[in-house]
């Protein structure tokens, strides 16, 4: 069964790298491009995995995941938060919001697969 | 129309030969694109009297040149067997007007002599060396002076 | 995509996100803005810094990471966005776009200097800069073993029971909280990853409630008692845990034996298997959400534990869209000031865009073509096949429109630009410049911008360089010390104009002339009007290195910046007032493909007029027609007095007609405001023609637009009217050095 991910990224070249990487990894990739889009994206994408960004418009990675644990508690859907940044702060803060584990940008190919392989339950 | 569509190739010292008011010229063969059959030209205003005027080519627009007039041979009065030698010059495209189409031929560079001290201002101005051929004599055109210097009407 | 594609969209990108970034700037500077935009301007570097990691670009990583560092105690609030921060800003965000174009240079030998820019970003970030300086490497997260309270490896590697293979046995006490489960981790699968590394049993205790200090207060976790025995190293197993710390108990200890003897249960755990069915436990039931959450009206199990605070109570909205609480770091996300969802795009080559133009120019050349052939056919007039055509025709200029429309680009990019063009002139002529924009929605063909781009820079810099006056001076007539420069862009009549003015002491045309009659490039004592005399400005070789004043250095470049415009199709009109500043008038083509036109028969040549000068056309019988001179005649129009030009004559096809009966007038619009007569033999034909460059192979030719192909396949020339008319546009009277050198 292919892996479903749902990657949600604002930055292009983010998106463009996740989709080379995961791609390759024979995963089939939804893109959104801000946590509001990621919701919307959800349903249809109905994915084993969502990779999301922090740092986005309209709605950020956190609030993304905090939705996504309030509206489908029933369902805890794995969530990788990617990030840049590596401090316990923010992967506290992430995992608060209820994140179910982080990458940290710039992310090497097998490290990503291996986060997502880690935590994709099919 | 009849087009002889002339591919340029690798060979090396080939060149297209052909008359201007009945004297024999050639340019190198790696210049030429195409040699089409004359067509109506779209006069320019401001021109000078040796550019005839401009035509389309499969949608670019494209100068024609009267040699004969270039030359200092007198003015062309163009009909439907004189030529269009599509050429490559500087990166422009421009259209030769010559009354025919002579031969192609392979010359080494040897052959090619320099320009007799007898020869004409005008000629020496466009003519980069001589060729004796059994016909008589062949004179190359170096096409990059055929040009006026600058691009006119810039001011 | 390649990886140079993939590194190519990201310098794209940056173009976006650096254009934000300024963008989002000058919005901070503005006295109201929206506390949004900082979080844009943060999110702008920060994608820049992320994409720059992504492909090893070091020193772009480094300085967008002091930057964000900044911004992001801007966003917290720690710092306040006062006059010199701004400043600040700004050289930062040049720095950073300097250095983005030295990354997709790929020429680091032309690093900017940017050590006294870094300092003083230092000295805003304060003690945040020292607390994230560890990410700067951004090695791949390594582990904080101290967190989970693991053993030293080492020690522990020694005391483990190294087995002859090499395998070493571990024990491992695993007690997840429900917050271990709400955040879709799953027990399950750490057993299948820990499977990986080597042979693991597995056992569930079930024997009580979780009586570890680092278990949440929460339902009654189980408790996981593992051995593990592989090669692997204590680091790979705490890889295994890695995204699980601080939501469970855990113990990780070297075997000295085994712990549960023979009579344990020691089931091997299936790849696929959950725990709950490994081990058969009542108790998973309670402690798994997905168990509790079967009924709807009961709060997730984790509450308190992991879920957001104050939203357990709260029934799932019933549109994902709308998201009910503020997200922590954003404004409003629906209906509030923040822009809506931006339309969806793609990035396409240019090349495929260009190809479809051609295209569509070559089918709406052929569409004429039929157009002609069927008319010499004289059908009736009912006949479907002009029905036929119609429609064809009405179909290519509609395909023609829309593609068109992919090319057409906001000048906003390009506006951006100038404020550090502003920026970096104010500083180096020590004055105070604003700039300010309008209209940079409006859009204009792709190409056009491109080219614009540098006589724009030109012309910005010489409004800053010579339009303005110093501080000191300005104050003195009584104007604020801060100059002002505005650019705008509008659409008029089928045209862009864009204006450059200043608020500056306007063209000191006493001295224009003396420098103007020293270089002889105007016959001393000459009667010239002010437009006149401002338009020696554009001169060639009208400035000189040896200019005295600051004033005489406007004509740098500007003769150049003239013809790059006007090789665009443009022309530049210069309007200056004493003492209150100068206006440069730039007048473009929207698209350099297409155009709407008359088509006209002068002296038995076909050529095409743009429809948008003509005003109206007349019968010369029905107008008044003065001589005026010994050659020029005028005539009166709408109480005007229009100079009359035979279009013919002008373009040098025939003399002067002695008799205009027969003839049509076409009444012309100026771009100086002015008006015109021209004089053609018939008027054909109204029709969009595709633009043809006869530049490319031949050059520009005095009153000539560019080409166009007609129906017949023969070339049209498109008249430029105000180069046939316009004496206003030509340099004055006077001994004029012969026409510049190419």
């Amino acid at each position: 069964m292919t892996l479903r991910v749902l990657a949600i990224d604002d930055s292009l070249t983010i998106r463009n790298l996740l989709h080379a990487a995961l791609s390759e990894a024979g995963f089939e990739v939804h893109f959104a491009e801000d946590g509001s889009q990621g919701l919307e994206r959800l349903e249809e994408a109905d994915p084993h995995v969502v990779i999301t960004d922090i740092n986005m418009p309209v709605l950020d990675g956190f609030g993304f995941i905090e939705s996504v644990r309030r509206q489908h508690p029933d369902r805890p859907v794995p969530i990788l938060v990617l990030t840049t940044e590596s401090s316990p702060a923010l992967k506290e803060r992430a995992r608060r919001a209820g994140a179910t584990g982080w990458i940290v940008k710039p992310f090497d190919e097998a490290r990503l697969i291996g986060a997502i392989e880690r935590v994709a339950a099919r | 129309m009849k087009d002889t569509q002339t591919e340029s190739t690798n060979r090396n010292g080939e060149l297209v030969a052909f008359q201007v008011s009945g004297q024999d010229f050639c340019i190198d063969i790696m210049s030429v694109r195409e040699i089409r059959g004359w067509t109506e030209t779209t006069i320019l205003p401001h021109a000078q009297d040796y550019v005839k005027g401009v035509i389309n080519l499969r949608g670019a627009v494209v100068p024609v040149i009267d040699l004969s007039s270039r030359l200092g041979l007198g003015p062309t009065e163009p009909g439907p067997r004189h030529v269009i030698i599509i050429t490559m010059i500087d990166g422009r495209t421009v259209g030769l007007l010559a009354d025919v189409v002579s031969d192609i031929l392979s010359v080494a560079d040897a052959a090619l002599q320099p320009v007799p001290d007898i020869a004409s201002e005008s000629a020496r101005a466009y003519v980069s060396g001589v060729i004796a051929t059994d016909q008589g004599m062949l004179r190359k055109i170096e096409l990059a002076r055929l040009l006026p210097a600058s691009r006119p009407e810039v001011a | 995509m390649s990886g140079n594609d993939l590194r190519e969209a990201f310098f794209q990108e940056c173009e976006d996100l650096l254009e934000a970034l300024q963008e989002g700037l000058q919005q901070i500077d503005s006295p109201e803005h929206d506390p949004e935009t900082v979080h844009a301007v943060f999110r702008a570097v920060h994608s820049i810094k992320g994409g720059a990691g992504a492909f090893g670009l070091d020193a772009l990583v480094q300085f967008a990471h002091r930057f964000e560092t900044v911004l992001d105690r801007l966003r917290e609030g720690e710092i306040s966005a006062d006059g010199p921060t701004i400043k600040l800003f700004y050289r930062a965000g040049d720095h950073l776009s300097d250095l983005v174009a030295m990354a997709r240079s790929g020429d680091d030998a032309a690093e900017p200097d940017g050590a006294e820019l870094l300092g003083a970003l230092d000295e805003l970030a304060g003690d945040a800069e020292d607390e994230d300086l560890s990410d700067l490497s951004f090695q791949p997260m390594t582990l904080d073993l101290d967190m989970i309270g693991a053993p030293d490896p080492d020690a522990a590697c020694e005391k483990a029971g190294q087995s002859a293979s090499g395998a070493a046995r571990w024990l491992i006490d695993f007690t997840p909280t429900a917050a271990l489960y709400a955040s879709g981790n799953d027990p399950a699968l750490l057993f299948r990853s820990l499977a990986q590394l080597g042979a693991l049993t597995v056992h569930a205790d079930t024997s009580g409630v979780a009586p570890l200090e680092t278990a949440e207060p929460g339902p009654p976790g189980l408790r996981w008692q593992l051995e593990l025995e592989t090669d692997a190293a204590l680091p790979d197993i705490l890889a295994v845990f890695e995204f699980v710390e601080g939501m469970c108990g855990l113990e990780i200890t070297p075997a000295a034996d085994s712990l549960y003897g023979e009579d344990g249960p020691k089931p091997a755990l299936p790849d696929n298997a959950a725990p709950g069915e490994a081990t058969a436990i009542d108790a998973a039931s309670a402690s798994d959400p997905t168990a509790a959450a079967n009924d709807e009206t009961s709060p997730p199990a984790d509450a308190g534990a992991g879920g957001p605070d104050g939203h357990d109570s709260a029934p799932p909205p019933a549109t994902p869209a709308n998201v009910p609480g503020s997200p922590p770091m954003n404004g409003p996300t629906n209906g509030g000031k923040a822009t809506g969802a931006p339309q969806p795009t793609i990035r396409v080559n240019l090349d495929r865009v260009d190809r479809l133009i051609n295209l569509v120019g070559e089918l709406v050349i052929k569409e004429a073509m039929l157009a002609q052939s069927i008319a010499q056919l004289e059908l009736p007039n009912d006949s479907s096949l002009h029905a036929g055509l119609d429609g064809l025709k009405q179909l290519a200029g509609d395909i023609q429109e829309g593609v068109m429309a992919i090319r057409a680009q906001p000048v906003k990019p390009m506006f951006q630009r100038m404020f550090r063009i502003v920026r970096e002139a104010a500083a180096a002529t020590g004055k105070q410049v604003r700039l300010d924009v309008q209209g940079e929605h409006t859009e204009v063909d792709k190409t056009v911008i491109e080219r614009l781009v540098d006589p724009l820079t030109h012309m910005i810099r010489n409004a800053v360089d010579h339009g303005l006056e110093t501080p000191e001076e300005r104050l003195g007539a009584g104007k604020p010390a801060e100059g002002r420069v505005m650019l705008s862009a509008a659409h008029r009549s089928g045209r862009v104009m864009i204006e450059i003015s200043d608020d500056g002491g306007g063209v000191d045309r006493e001295r224009v002339r003396a420098i103007a009659e020293r270089k002889g490039l105007v016959t001393p004592g000459a009667d010239l009007t002010a437009t006149e005399i401002d338009n020696l400005l554009f001169l060639p070789g009208f400035s000189s290195k040896d200019q005295v004043s600051n004033l005489s250095g406007r004509g740098v470049g500007l003769d150049v910046a003239r013809s790059e415009i006007e090789a665009l199709g443009g022309r530049v009109l210069i309007t200056s007032r004493a003492g209150a500043g100068t206006t440069f008038s730039i007048s473009l083509p929207l698209t350099l493909a297409v155009l709407e036109g008359m088509v006209v028969e002068v002296a038995g040549q076909t050529l095409v007029l743009p429809i948008s000068v003509i005003q109206e056309t007349l019968q010369p019988s029905s107008v008044a027609i003065h001589p005026l001179g010994r050659d020029s005649h005028v005539l009166a129009n709408r109480g005007d007095l229009v100079p009359l030009v035979d279009l013919g004559a002008r373009l040098g096809y025939r003399s002067e007609p002695p008799v205009l009966d027969d003839r049509v007038l076409l009444i012309v619009q100026l771009d100086n405001g002015r008006r015109g007569a021209l004089v053609v033999d018939r008027i054909h034909d109204q029709r969009q023609v595709v633009i043809k460059s006869l530049e490319r192979n031949y050059g520009q030719v005095k009153g000539v637009a560019a080409a166009t192909i007609l129906g017949d396949g023969r070339i049209a020339l498109i008249i430029d009217p105000d180069e046939v008319i316009g004496a206003g546009a030509e340099p004055p009277p006077g001994d004029m050095p012969a026409a510049a050198t190419g």
